[in-house]
């Protein structure tokens, strides 16, 4: 029925034109195409407007109009001219403006609008809505908890209007000569009459202008185009939960101008609703708030509003679809070539020229990493220039690069001088815009191997990393009364279905056809009916929907936070408390939650102490339960406390706490029974546990034995208890995760405390582990400094409860093995007791069939969880690769990083079930594999020397340097619980993060230059090349800083620069440097800005600070420096040339 | 519907070794009762290995949780195994030498799973956290099936062995 509408672009443009001018006008309009018709309607709108439950009128309203409307849109359009308003027109202009509203087919429809929506951007009112959009809009952005309730159900009020708004995107035939028409108007919702008025006053109310305009709009539609493109506000386009207050601005603009016009144009308004009240007054009381939420809320359910995403929309909007018939993803694959766009994440630096690459093979002269060569154009309209070309040999040349044979042997200088961007699959251009972005999601092959045999022929691990729940600046939330999935398979709707046509999609997974539901037809960024392939979830690859209760399976739990301390002897020397109780205070405040916020404390040592906190109680009140061997809840009330009523308590809790227990001379620590307690405390709501634990746990349950011997530290044979020594914890942690309760361990202890045991209460329960070796609040204070600032962070941020992750693929695909912190509770369900923004996953796949039928695959991430706030919320991500039937594109296509990754994520498994030996020969065997393959699969590779393709050049030098991490390494003394520590840390932590960790980014940053510095905002951030971690690019006469993730190091040669010396680090010279410095100085100098402006800049996408440390070449603290130098030979393992030749012999065998 | 049939010849086979003695005057020995005893337990073993296989179907396809079905499963590994090494020492006793050496291999396999098992406080197996390892699912089921064989094959063996007894004897 839409179809048509669209085919009839002119018609269209007609009626919209006369919508758009007058509400009279429109409504008579579209009567007259639907005579018989229009008396129902008239009937139905006349009740609508005034219980405007927007739900009603879709389902119900809908099969009586619609038809009418004789598929065209029209109906609403008829609607719209009575119910929009000037409000309504000009929030429609906000909203939609960048959004793909102005297809072409629909371009002349603007331009009859053209004059009505000029007036409304120079008024000034509608100026400040705009500002606060955007300020509004940042709330989302930083990645708290989304706005309450009410605040989004404004946000559906503007969809509901949007009804009417659809007016002008899809005019009905709208005839000016049908009197009836005003009718029609009815059906729109009241308020919006009374805003019609600004419209109308730009434009004659009068049918005869009416016509004019639509004339006018037919033969020259140009002009409106440019109206149409001029708002700015359109690119601030509503956030959801935002929008109220926006509203509400919106009224008070509105208000003078509506009054003005009621009296102006009454009969056309008034006409139709009855309801209304008639005068001009009521247009007011319309529009004052009460009123308006109400209706924002049935708008809501009815028709699902979904915020859209500002900017994204205009640019993923740019192919525009001129015909609904093209699908987005009918396109094939293969069809744009992955050629000269832009990377969208990227920073601008990356658009940069290849940095000159020294040559060291002279056959290769012309070379350039492959990663860098579609960015180096910087101009987008290059890329659209190549997309237009089509898949003309852009493909095959993007392959040819990355397929590059590269012999590791003569080629010394493989690291790229910037951080290579992930690969892009190689996808047409429409899907790679849509497609998820690779720091949420990515697969280790970018191009998905057609059979499980092509991929064994490879050598290759299939695998997914995510970061599902990572701090988003942009994130579409969309309320909808039905969320729409495919009914076999459950997949959400994502930008990869197909529209066979406007009713029906089918799913990208399973491929079963699936109906598309009504109130998906009507999109609320655009405010139009028909195009469902433009609805949000169509447009985005990351969405978020508010759940209903449907996905519950109790009401939402409230955020509940216990903390469980540790008190003894040992943990008061250390003067941890101090700081936790410190960095709580400040934070209590900004603990997220809502009024439902529960805290609680628990404190032990060879005894459980709980603390009563009862409002009106004048001070905390200690119970002690000395009972450990069966250990029980002393008050099931006032332990959990309210955090808003007993606030005071707790505050006085956390000042008087460090001193309780200064003169302890308690010893013994009984994590176990504390651990128990914590649970039976939790069992009822759920909610998160933070557990400090500062030594051995020696009394009751779960005590635990040293299993350490110092002397095998560095022992090169196998490494023992790497698995836990009791499953006491394991099971206490699958306890927790039934009741929803995460447990986040941080372990402060100078002493073994057998990380390898206490981690599993985190592993299986979704939390995480913190650990700080050797913690002391005055002779450590990097350490102390790091706490304070992982406190402050993990206390603050955002957190998710109860909540399970469902990763689908498809058909064909099948999911292996699940890494990180979780409990795997069925083949694809991961169950989450609580879910943090830093936690990452992988997942290794299989291919149980073959792909071959099909040239996409697809696979989705949902992540269904309860917000901090009490809302249900399921967060979907979905990722779209090609498939493949040539093993050289299985080449081309592989992402180095994610392989590594997953690769690490594998070998600690293995460590653990098998032996760490074992690990790391299937480390190197897997290089050896994936060289070979590459070698027996190209035929034109001169024999001698060691060949990898371009995309698989990095391949031997991380795998080395996973074999130099703490966590594999081996002949180098490491102390049991950082190896632990560190295979936690590789398993449960997002991509980049342990790419850090593994290969650490080194760079030079005594003499940086403006050259090809980022210019960002008013500041310049200098970009020293990246290093290879060798000595060998050390100079005494430099300063070298060393990004490992979690901590920085920045080194200075003995010789260094005096100027640096003293402007940056703030000393007279070397020699006066002292050995434990941890920060740099905010000198007024400009290598001191420039150097904290760089520094700042690598830690900006970082959740964590990182410890920092100035090292002297002279201390012996310098040995941790040098250790991450990983193509350097040390006394236990190969250099990487050695490494090379090792792999060579390998594969020679 | 295997099991079923082998039931009834179960029956009938024991209806006829009472009859058969009566005639020929044929021994009971202890190597026969051996048999029958073994031909017993076989069918309680039998039933072990298709639970077994059952759990781990649900397991994979059905949405069963892991904690339960190892809750399950896991009671349900020793006695299995005990009622096998049961009859293992009854044919030690009995000097079945073949029949012995035949059960052997399962015998040292179950040693070596049962001390191979992950660490666990309780006795059994299996660990919820672990398996749905897609690796280790299939590894369990692909047990589950060779197991179901070899009783199968052992069950029929001891048949024929019970009346190879009682008849050579």
């Amino acid at each position: 029925m839409s179809t048509q509408g669209y085919a009839n672009p002119n018609s269209a443009g007609n009626n919209y034109s006369m919508n758009s001018s007058q509400n009279g006008g429109g409504a008579a309009a579209t009567a007259a195409p639907a005579a018989p018709a229009a008396p129902c309607q008239n009937g139905p709108g006349q009740t609508y407007p005034a219980m405007y439950p927007a739900s009603s009128y879709y389902s119900s309203a809908l099969p009586a109009a619609y038809p009418t409307v004789a598929g065209h849109n029209a109906p609403p359009a008829g609607k719209t001219p009575v119910s929009s308003t000037g409000y309504s027109g000009n929030y429609y202009q906000n909203s939609s403006g960048p959004s793909p509203c102005p297809a072409p087919p629909r371009t002349h429809q603007y331009s009859t609008s053209n004059a009505p929506v000029q007036s409304f951007q120079q008024t000034a009112p509608y100026a400040m809505p705009a500002g606060y959009y955007r300020q509004t809009y940042s709330h989302p952005s930083q990645g708290q908890p989304q706005p309450q309730p009410q605040q989004l159900q404004p946000s559906l009020v503007p969809a509901s209007s949007g009804n009417n708004l659809n007016a002008p995107l899809y005019p009905i035939v709208s005839y000016p000569s049908a009197p009836g028409s005003s009718q029609y108007g009815t059906l729109r919702s009241s308020q919006t009459a009374a805003e019609q008025l600004p419209v109308s006053t730009g434009m004659p109310l009068t049918q005869s202008s009416l016509q004019q305009y639509s004339q006018g709009i037919g033969t020259t539609p140009t002009p409106a185009h440019l109206g149409y493109g001029a708002p700015p506000l359109s690119q601030t386009a509503t956030v959801n939960g935002q929008s109220n207050a926006v509203q509400q601005h919106y009224n008070q603009n509105l208000h003078n101008p509506m009054s003005h016009h009621y009296a102006a144009a009454p009969p056309i308004s008034q006409s139709p609703d009855k309801e209304r009240p008639p005068s001009g007054t009521p247009g007011t009381s319309v529009h004052s708030s009460p009123r308006h939420h109400p209706g924002g809320d049935s708008s809501s359910t009815t028709t699902g509003s979904a915020s859209p995403v500002p900017n994204s929309y205009e640019s993923v909007e740019g192919g525009g679809y001129s015909d609904l018939a093209a699908p987005p993803t009918s396109v094939p694959a293969k069809q744009a070539p992955p050629f000269g766009y832009n990377y969208p994440t990227m920073h601008p630096a990356y658009q940069q020229n290849p940095a000159p690459r020294p040559d060291s093979s002279p056959s290769h002269g012309g070379y350039n990493p492959p990663g860098y060569q579609p960015y180096s154009q910087p101009f987008p309209s290059l890329s659209e220039l190549s997309s237009a070309l089509g898949g003309l040999g852009g493909v095959s040349e993007l392959e040819a690069e990355t397929l590059r044979p590269v012999n590791l042997l003569q080629e010394r200088n493989i690291l790229p001088p910037k951080h290579a961007p992930p690969p892009e699959p190689n996808l047409s251009n429409d899907l790679r815009k849509v497609n998820c972005s690779p720091d949420t999601f990515r697969c280790t092959l970018t191009n998905i191997p057609q059979t499980q045999a092509l991929l064994n022929k490879a050598r290759l691990p299939l695998g997914l990393l995510l970061h599902p729940f990572r701090d988003l600046t942009q994130l579409p939330v969309i309320t909808s009364n039905t969320i729409v999935r495919c009914r076999s398979c459950r997949t959400y709707i994502n930008p990869f279905v197909s529209f066979l046509d406007q009713r029906r999609w089918k799913c990208n997974l399973c491929y079963r056809v699936n109906d598309v539901p009504d109130e998906f037809m009507y999109n609320p960024v655009t405010r139009s009916y028909g195009e469902p392939h433009k609805r949000p979830e169509v447009q985005n690859s990351t969405v978020e929907f508010i759940a209903s209760s449907d996905y519950m399976l109790r009401p939402p739990q409230p955020a509940v936070y216990l903390f469980v301390l540790d008190v003894s002897h040992n943990a008061v020397e250390s003067g941890y408390l101090n700081v936790f109780c410190q960095s709580l205070l400040d934070n209590l405040e900004k603990l997220p939650g809502d009024t439902r916020t529960r805290i609680g404390f628990v404190t032990f040592d060879s005894t459980v102490h709980f603390y009563n906190l009862q409002e009106g109680l004048s001070q905390p009140q200690m119970l002690l339960v000395s009972d450990i061997d069966d250990v029980f809840i002393p008050t099931h009330d006032n332990l959990l406390v309210n955090l808003k009523e007993s606030k005071e308590l707790v505050k006085d809790l956390l000042n008087a706490l460090p001193g309780m227990f200064t003169h302890t001379r308690e010893t013994q620590s009984a994590l176990g029974p504390a651990l128990q307690a914590a649970y039976k405390l939790m069992c009822p709501t759920g909610g998160r546990v933070s557990v400090f634990q500062t030594q051995l746990p020696t009394l009751g349950a779960g005590l635990l034995q040293s299993r350490e011997d110092p002397n095998l530290r560095s022992s090169t044979k196998n490494v023992q208890h790497l698995g836990p020594a009791t499953d006491f914890y394991k099971k206490l942690a699958l306890d927790c995760s039934g009741q929803q309760i995460g447990v986040d361990l941080f372990l402060l202890s100078s002493q073994y405390s057998d990380l390898a045991s206490l981690a599993c209460v985190s592993k299986y329960s979704a939390g995480s582990v913190f650990y700080y070796p050797s913690f002391h609040h005055v002779h450590n204070t990097a350490q102390s400094q790091k706490f304070q600032k992982d406190l402050q962070r993990y206390l603050t941020r955002k957190i998710g409860f109860e909540a399970v992750m469902r990763i689908r693929c498809t058909k064909g695909l099948s999911i292996h093995t699940f890494h990180g912190n979780f409990f795997v509770r069925s083949t694809d369900l991961l169950s989450l007791a609580n879910v943090n923004p830093d936690s990452g996953f992988a997942v290794q796949m299989s291919i149980e069939e073959s792909l071959a039928d099909t040239s996409l695959a697809c696979f989705q991430a949902a992540l269904l969880y309860t917000s901090s706030k009490g809302k249900r919320r399921i967060r979907v991500h979905t990722l779209c690769l090609p498939v493949v039937s040539q093993l050289s594109e299985v080449f081309a296509g592989a992402d180095i990083q994610a392989i590594t990754c997953l690769l690490a994520n594998m070998a600690i498994d293995r460590s653990i079930s098998s032996s760490l030996s074992d690990a790391r020969d299937a480390l190197v065997n897997a290089v050896v594999d994936c060289l070979t393959a590459y070698r027996a699969n190209g035929s034109n590779i001169q024999p001698s020397g060691l060949i990898t393709p371009a995309a698989l050049r990095l391949f031997p030098l991380y795998v080395l340097a996973l074999l130099k991490q703490k966590a594999l390494r081996t002949g180098t003394s490491t102390r049991l619980d950082e190896r632990v520590f560190s295979m936690c840390e590789l398993k449960s932590q997002p991509l980049l993060q342990i790419m850090r960790m593994a290969h650490p980014d080194l760079y030079r940053i005594d003499n940086m230059t403006e050259q090809a510095a980022l210019h960002l905002n008013d500041s310049v951030i200098p970009q020293p090349p990246l290093l290879q971690l060798t000595a060998e690019k050390l100079t005494r006469e430099g300063a070298f800083l060393m990004d490992c993730g979690s901590v920085m190091f920045l080194w200075v040669g003995k010789c260094c620069n005096e100027t640096f010396i003293r402007d940056v680090l703030g000393y007279p010279n070397y020699a006066s440097l002292p050995s434990n410095m941890t920060e740099i100085p905010e000198l007024q100098t400009m290598y001191s800005e420039r150097t904290r402006a760089f520094i700042s800049w690598l830690l900006e996408s970082r959740t964590f600070h990182p410890a920092f440390h100035v090292i002297k070449d002279d201390t012996s603290a310098k040995t941790s420096f040098f250790q991450h130098l990983v193509e350097d030979r040390t006394e236990s393992a190969f250099s990487y040339y050695e490494f090379l030749l090792h792999i060579q012999q390998q594969m020679s065998k | 519907m295997r099991l079923f049939q082998s039931r009834d010849l179960q029956l009938s086979q024991q209806s006829s070794v009472w009859i058969i003695p009566h005639e020929r005057k044929m021994a009971f020995t202890f190597a026969a009762f051996c048999y029958m005893l073994a031909l017993l337990l076989t069918a309680a073993l039998i039933f072990f290995a298709i639970w077994h296989i059952i759990a781990f179907d649900e397991l994979k396809t059905d949405y069963k949780n892991p904690i339960d079905q190892c809750n399950t499963l896991n009671p349900l590994v020793l006695p299995e195994y005990l009622i096998h090494v049961f009859f293992c020492v009854m044919f030690l006793c009995a000097t079945e030498w073949l029949t012995l050496g035949l059960n052997m291999p399962l015998l040292a396999y179950h040693i070596w799973r049962y001390m191979s098992r992950p660490v666990m406080s309780g006795p059994g197996l299996y660990d919820p956290t672990t398996i749905m390892n897609a690796d280790i699912l299939a590894y369990c089921q692909k047990e589950g099936w060779c197991k179901l064989a070899f009783y199968l094959l052992s069950f029929f063996y001891y048949l024929y062995g019970m009346i190879y007894v009682l008849v050579s004897s």
